[in-house]
């Protein structure tokens, strides 16, 4: 098994972990956590199986560059939003 | 074709430059320049179809890098239909909202306008990357215009509405990720004929988590649950741009996709999508008959309305018919939809409460405004002459040449209990007024704009030949 | 265009223009929306008179557009069309007049006169359609446009009048669509013509096409009140009187039988369904229709249910007419189309003055009212002596050439239908005309609201229109022998569908 399909293979579990807990969890800011988990069990995946070939491939890190990006700016919103909620119910 | 005449890019960047000049100017300014903005993308996108009749499909290289470290736009039919329903829908809706947010747009226009630069991005996207990417931005800006209203119960709503959307954008990035690992591209066109000639196991994978993910978006049966909270307590524009167009994107993604790379795989499956869009009918009109609130009754028509969408699926193997029945009832849903919120919006605002019992009246004091209400119903409805009517003809006819019977008895019983639901509301409106109900004046400009957006579903309706000239334009035979 | 493709648009544009500029006019400006309204009708009437000579003389008429690609909308003002075009244009003139004298100070009535004009588009887009998916259009907009009128009062009953209406129509029309769009499957677009278009159909489709003319007939039998589907009508009679008069004599329920024929005599063919064992039970079904509708109408003692249940019985006369294979009784069927419709709308006009003029709306309380409304109480007697079949009234012609056409068509068991039907027609009509004449005064009427002046026992806007269509039902039936009489367009009809 070469270290690209492991690389994927942790991916598919950090996603299937993370999906599991936005699924599960009740408290919101587990769940905006679980979807980091899952979104960097995706990114994974994309770098592990584009590095099959030995050497490393450019398109997928610019998707992931773009990827983690895009997940940071989803982070910030959901926390915003989960600050105008009241205290008590979460 | 390059330079800066090209349409492509301009559809993105007007949106996108005066979201930002709206934003710089602070919260509640920006509504002329929006209306200025919105008024040239509808030009663009006018021209835009004209350069596809005349000249069949077009492609632009964004900054001349290409693929595959570039970005390239691409525009056939499809794209064009959907970015005039987009760019039609927006600009009534913009003059809607001037008047409505009367004290106050907050931060509407900044986020509208992201939101619709992200959707003609997805419209004009060629890869499935940034399909990715443009669909994330634009759950981004939904969710933004979600929480507008303030408060505790709509951030809710975002929330939820939030989490929802990002599972399912993560489930279609491992899609992505899984095609990029079995192909090394993710370029649609390239696509097409590699997964026509092989497609492993983890192909199918992909397309199941992509349409997962899609689905999810575009709030079919059973993930409908984010919907009615999120569009039925949002402000009315603000419902209105969501129901009426921000669903459709995932939709279209779905039509892009499955009618196109990962037709072959398609055959055997098709009933599912069908069996849960005929839930969604079953469902959400089931609930939009309970609701006591006239914007969840809306919004509750919108989860069965998209179900609609996904009875074409066991119609795939007729490509044509498939193609012109889904995108005649999304074009014909976006644009009665976003009249029927409007309209909504402005019952509410005259009779200061989201009951549907306290229509009562308001066939004599806004006659204009329950017109527009029930030329989008018909609409919905699917009855003659109305856009919707010509989506459920074609849709019936394609079934029953393929002899799916209870393909036509769901979309019958569907236009029912639209029926239903519809005059369940106009029935309260004609009832005499009781004494004691206030009515507060609402401006003229709110009605026009809801009356214009309904008689055009149903103008639409004698149109039908233009339409599907348009959406032919590069659908491979 | 041409100016035979732009006649046919002009009629369907005379009534919905000034519709639409009716529905933006504040409701005060009486004067223009009158104006409007009588412009409208009046134009119409001329345009019909400019298709019907067109029409005599052979001319064709007629327009399409298509809506999607090989989905076409086609009108075309044939023979057939003109009678229902006619029939309709000049009760839509004196319904105008009626309901201006009817609805004087009632609220709404900009949204009255809007859906009313509407009403009477989707009439004549009915009569003028060159094909089902035409028909159709026109068909569910009939619906559409009636639906306000029927509830325009707004009271709870009005409610769930309309309510019940919508439940059948727009049911029926779900019927309509599918049978529609199954013989689109079958054999594609193709207009109307004269002896059908399925014909020519290989034999092992004829299942197919027996269970899409079930689907059809149920479709269109919703409006045409068929047994046992006319229970939205007794229920719509909430609506005030000159739309009632509208739904049973010009709109709704002719549409249905409009649509009857259409699809007998020019999707089918009157021989090909012949051939399919498909007018006996059409002919059975409308039998029973006209026996039960006279049935309940012995019972009603409110008199606009009784006109309503009469309405049941007297429309499938026309659907009786057609399921009789042979020209006499395809005569008599069409032309009864006519006489039903200006005896029952003499009739409604009639009830509406006595309920408007003395407030009386059962027939219990008619006694002696023919002293206190000697006019209005003629027309009635007229017309409801046209609904027996007494000569020389409309009626005793439509009568008599369906007779001719039972025994003409070995069907004896149709004259006994049509004399039990008369028996029972006299039975519910007379008493009420004994009432009228015999009967003493009360002394008060229920509510008396008009005032008696001279020989105006109401006010003249509703007197004058039961005056002349209760003329017109004298007429049809002394003249018709004359070349312009409705008798001897039905024969034109007829003859252009039986000798292709």
């Amino acid at each position: 098994m070469s270290a690209g399909l492991l690389y994927a293979l942790a991916g598919v579990l950090l996603f299937a972990l993370g999906l599991g807990g936005i699924v599960l969890l009740r408290h919101a800011l587990r769940r905006i956590l679980a979807f980091n988990v899952m979104g960097s069990g995706a990114f994974l995946v994309l770098v592990g199986l584009a590095q099959r070939d030995g050497g490393a491939d450019p398109v997928p890190q610019a998707m992931v560059l773009t990827g983690i990006v895009v997940a940071v700016a989803a982070t910030a919103l959901a926390l915003a939003l989960l600050r105008r909620l009241p205290e008590d119910r979460p | 074709m390059n330079g800066l005449l090209d349409p492509l890019p301009w559809l993105i960047l007007l949106p996108l430059a005066w979201a930002s000049l709206a934003f710089l100017l602070g919260p509640g300014r920006g509504g002329r320049l929006a209306l200025a903005g919105l008024a040239g993308q509808l030009a663009l996108a006018l021209w835009l179809a004209r350069r596809l009749i005349e000249g069949g499909p077009v492609s632009h290289a964004v900054g001349g890098w290409g693929a595959p470290l570039g970005i390239d736009l691409y525009a056939d039919g499809l794209s064009a239909v959907m970015l005039l329903l987009t760019q039609a829908v927006a600009l009534p809706l913009a003059f809607y909202a001037r008047a409505y947010f009367a004290q106050g747009a907050g931060q509407f226009w900044p986020l509208a306008g992201f939101l619709l630069a992200a959707m003609n991005a997805l419209f004009l996207a060629a890869d499935l990357f940034n399909l990715y990417v443009t669909l994330e931005l634009l759950g981004l800006a939904a969710v933004g215009l979600v929480a507008l209203g303030g408060g505790a119960e709509p951030s809710r709503a975002a929330l939820r509405y939030l989490v929802v959307s990002l599972a399912a954008s993560g489930a279609y990035l491992l899609g992505v990720a899984l095609i990029y690992g079995s192909y090394g591209t993710v370029a649609i066109a390239p696509l097409t004929p590699l997964i026509a000639a092989q497609a492993p196991l983890a192909v199918g994978l992909a397309a199941g988590l992509m349409l997962l993910g899609l689905v999810a978006k575009s709030a079919l049966f059973p993930f409908h649950f984010w919907l009615p909270p999120a569009h039925g307590g949002a402000p009315a524009p603000v419902s209105a741009l969501l129901s009426a167009l921000v669903v459709k994107a995932a939709f279209y993604l779905i039509l892009r996709l499955w009618l196109g790379p990962f037709a072959p795989l398609t055959a055997d499956w098709g009933w599912l999508p069908a069996l849960a869009g005929a839930g969604a009918i079953l469902w959400g009109s089931w609930q939009a008959l309970r609701t006591p609130r006239l914007k969840q009754l809306v919004a509750w028509s919108t989860v069965a309305q998209l179900g609609y969408l996904f009875l074409i699926f066991p119609l795939f193997g007729l490509k044509e018919p498939a193609l012109q029945a889904g995108t005649l009832q999304a074009v014909a849903h976006g644009l009665a939809k976003a009249a029927m919120f409007a309209a909504a919006g402005i019952l509410l605002k005259a009779t200061g409460r989201d009951a549907v019992d306290g229509l009562a009246g308001v066939a004599g004091r806004l006659p204009l405004t329950l017109f527009a209400f029930g030329l989008a119903g018909v609409t919905l409805m699917g009855l003659p002459p109305s856009a919707g009517f010509l989506a459920k003809w074609l849709l019936i006819d394609a079934a029953l040449e393929q002899g799916l019977w209870p393909l036509v008895a769901i979309v019958l019983a569907g236009g029912l209990l639209a029926a239903a639901y519809v005059f369940r509301v106009l029935r309260q409106a004609f009832l005499l007024a009781p004494e004691a109900q206030q009515f507060h004046p609402v401006p003229r400009r709110l009605e026009w704009a809801a009356f214009g957006l309904a008689a055009a579903s149903v103008l639409l309706g004698l149109r039908g030949v233009e339409l599907m000239a348009l959406l032919g334009i590069g659908v491979a035979p | 265009m041409s100016p035979n493709e732009a006649l046919p648009l002009a009629v369907l544009l005379s009534s919905l223009l000034p519709g639409l500029i009716i529905f933006a006019l504040p409701e005060s400006w009486v004067g223009t929306r009158t104006t409007l309204n009588l412009a409208g009708a009046l134009a119409k009437l001329v345009l019909v008179g400019l298709l019907l000579a067109g029409v005599a003389a052979g001319q064709d008429y007629g327009f399409r557009h298509a809506v999607l690609p090989g989905v076409e909308l086609v009108f075309k003002a044939d023979a057939l069309a003109l009678l229902f075009v006619t029939l309709s244009t000049v009760l839509w003139l004196f319904t105008t007049f009626y309901a201006i004298g009817y609805l004087e100070d009632a609220p709404h009535r900009s949204r009255f006169f809007g859906f009313f004009s509407l009403c009477v588009t989707a009439t004549m887009g009915i009569a003028m359609a060159g094909n089902l998916f035409t028909f159709f259009v026109f068909y569910e907009l009939l619906t559409l446009a009636t639906f306000p009128l029927v509830v325009h009062r707004g009271t709870p009953q009005a409610m769930r009048g309309g309510t019940v209406y919508l439940a059948y129509t727009l049911g029926g029309g779900a019927l309509l669509l599918t049978g529609i769009v199954w013989l689109h499957a079958l054999a594609g677009t193709a207009d109307f013509a004269h002896g059908g278009y399925l014909a020519a159909l290989p034999p092992r489709a004829a299942g197919q096409l027996q269970f899409a003319f079930l689907l059809l007939i149920a479709g269109v039998g919703v409006k045409a009140a068929l047994v046992p589907l006319h229970g939205w009508l007794p229920q719509a009679m909430v609506a005030p009187a000159p739309v009632s008069a509208l739904l049973h004599a010009v709109a709704v329920v002719k549409a249905g039988a409009f649509g009857i024929v259409r699809i007998v005599y020019e999707v089918y063919g009157v021989e090909f369904a012949q051939s399919l064992e498909l007018l006996t039970p059409l002919a059975v079904a409308a039998a029973i229709t006209i026996v039960w509708g006279s049935w309940r109408a012995l019972f009603q003692d409110d008199l606009k249910k009784r006109l309503a249940y009469s309405t049941v019985s007297q429309v499938s006369y026309i659907a009786l007419g057609v399921a009789l294979f042979g020209p006499i009784g395809t005569i008599g069927g069409l032309v009864h189309l006519v006489h039903q419709g200006i005896m029952k709308i003499t009739l409604f006009f009639c009830a509406g003055n006595y309920a408007e003029t003395l407030g009386v709306h059962k027939v219990s309380e008619l006694n002696g009212a023919g002293r206190r409304m000697p006019l209005t109480s003629v027309a009635f007697s007229v017309a409801a002596f046209g609904m027996i079949g007494v000569a020389p009234t409309a009626g005793y012609v439509s009568k008599w050439y369906l007779g001719e056409g039972a025994l003409a068509a070995d069907m004896s068991w149709v004259v006994a239908v049509l004399w039990t039907s008369s028996l029972l027609n006299a039975a519910y009509f007379l008493p009420i005309l004994y009432r009228l004449w015999f009967r003493p005064q009360p002394a008060g009427w229920p509510a008396e609201h008009i005032p008696a002046r001279g020989w105006r026992e109401t006010g003249w806007l509703l007197l004058m229109p039961p005056l002349f269509t209760a003329l017109a039902v004298l007429v049809a039936g002394l003249f018709a022998e004359a070349d312009w009489s409705p008798l001897a367009w039905a024969k034109l009809i007829a003859e252009r569908e039986y000798l292709q």
